[in-house]
């Protein structure tokens, strides 16, 4: 179905194409449709990623920056020379296929579990934070006149939003009332320097090969804000899978991060990353609270769904940790 | 009163014919999915040995701390209330004490295996 849609519009897009082929739906990604096919070409196939919004279905419709400028920002983060995709073609009406991009399809791993311990990205794990480092400091060094409307964020915007978010399950937690207490307490008010943000750079969006980092995804939550954001939120305990002695993503070092980030010429500020950590943390947790919530309203009560929201409490102790840590 | 098997005990046994008998023989997305529902099994196994026992320490611990009765429902909600209105907050005695109580009892249930989970509680027998 989908394969012979894409096939009929190819050649309008992709010179001397002449159909497609092995349309896979990808998993991951609830709240947008991901596949993955071969444009076929007589030159040699390309592997291709389409990323489509399904019919009716967004997932937090006032944060998410649009599919269109998710393609423009990638477009843009490739012809910086960072590690992203190219963007091979945004859809239009005459395609039929909704709204979405297609983009080359880049081989590597996502998956936490397969960085953090197979043996083929063992090379790759000592030297990731810093390459993190560098690739999100080209990130907030885009040209902020070319990029698409994004929303404009704060810290007090952004405890706000997860204040209300959090009172609308009508649930009560007292760390989360904590938490919330203690970023307003912190707020460290507006940013001097106001820049894109990636808004979700972390394990999953990012594709890992033996020799590092070879992409970044899902710009779905871009906008534009305070740059240590993105910073905090990569060393979000929940990230770490296991390796909580390793703050990057369970790989790597706070100091190799930073390393990189300003080896590319950005400055760090490390408290304002700490505070965008705790915000990261009790972000996920509202996160979860919110999975639970779309498991119990359906219409498809995933047990998926069901168990993300019992992992809420996983933020609770790392807030407390974080705020409160034992022995202090 | 209801006759034995309990409950623990017949939700143990089928989390143990679909993980051993079952997800060897699934593959693909459904594998995750049976993965996933089966620790959806041993997580209410786990709650219905646990939970009595942590919400009646839980409730006593929080009238003691408010100074007032109630369920625990809303005694979490007054709790809830009160650090939001800063009325109490890390340097009430008891309360970090508290919620760490709380949260601990929380993470037996949601997710032993939790990293932070499983550190905290080497910390406290060290």
């Amino acid at each position: 179905m989908i394969e012979q849609q894409l096939g009929r519009g190819v050649a309008s897009w992709y010179p001397g194409a002449t159909g497609v082929a092995g349309a896979v739906r990808l998993s991951g990604g609830a709240s947008q449709e991901t596949w993955s096919f071969d444009i076929v070409h007589p030159d040699g196939n390309i592997g291709a990623i389409l990323r489509r919004a399904p019919p009716g279905y967004g997932a937090s419709p006032t944060r998410a920056a649009g599919l269109d400028a998710e393609a423009r920002l990638m477009q843009l983060a490739h012809d910086a020379g960072l590690p992203s995709p190219s963007v091979l073609h945004v859809l239009t009406p005459q395609d039929e296929l909704g709204t979405g991009f297609v983009m080359a399809r880049i081989e590597g791993e996502t998956i936490p579990r397969k960085i953090l311990r197979d043996e083929e990205f063992a090379q790759a794990r000592p030297k990731l934070a810093r390459q993190l480092g560098e690739v999100v400091a080209g990130i907030h060094g885009l040209d902020l006149t070319q990029l698409p409307y994004l929303r404009r964020m704060t810290a007090t915007k952004e405890i706000a939003d997860l204040d209300r978010e959090y009172r609308s399950f009508g649930w009560p937690r007292p760390v989360f009332e904590l938490a919330l207490c203690w970023l307003r307490e912190r707020d460290p008010g507006p940013s001097d320097e106001v820049t894109l943000v990636h808004g979700d750079f972390r394990h999953g969006n990012l594709i890992i090969g033996p020799d590092g980092v070879r992409a970044v995804l899902d710009w779905e939550l871009a906008h534009i804000g305070d740059p240590m954001e993105d910073l905090g939120w990569i060393c979000v305990n929940s990230w770490r899978f296991g390796e909580i002695d390793k703050p990057v993503g369970g790989f790597g070092t706070r100091e190799e991060l930073f390393a990189g980030y300003e080896a590319a010429g950005r400055r760090v500020d490390p408290a304002r990353v700490k505070f965008w950590e705790v915000m990261g943390t009790l972000r996920w947790g509202v996160m979860c609270c919110g999975m639970m919530q779309r498991f119990r309203i359906g219409p498809e009560h995933s047990v998926e769904r069901a168990m993300i929201g019992r992992r809420s409490s996983e933020t609770e102790i790392d807030l407390l940790r974080l705020l409160s840590p034992r022995g202090s | 009163m209801q006759d034995e098997p309990t409950p623990e005990e017949l939700l143990g046994a089928v989390a143990n014919f679909l993980r051993d008998e079952i997800a060897p023989q699934i593959s693909g997305h459904n594998a995750f999915k049976l993965r996933v529902s089966i620790n959806a099994l041993d997580l209410v196994t786990r709650q219905l040995r646990l939970q009595e026992g942590s919400d009646a320490a839980e409730a006593a611990r929080l009238s003691r701390l408010l100074g007032m009765q109630g369920t625990l429902a809303e005694l979490n909600r007054a709790l809830a209330d009160r650090i939001a209105k800063g009325e109490v907050d890390l340097q009430t005695p008891g309360l970090a004490d508290h919620l760490w109580q709380t949260t601990l009892a929380k993470l037996a249930v949601d997710q032993p295996n939790y990293a932070s989970y499983r550190r905290e509680l080497g910390a406290k027998s060290e």
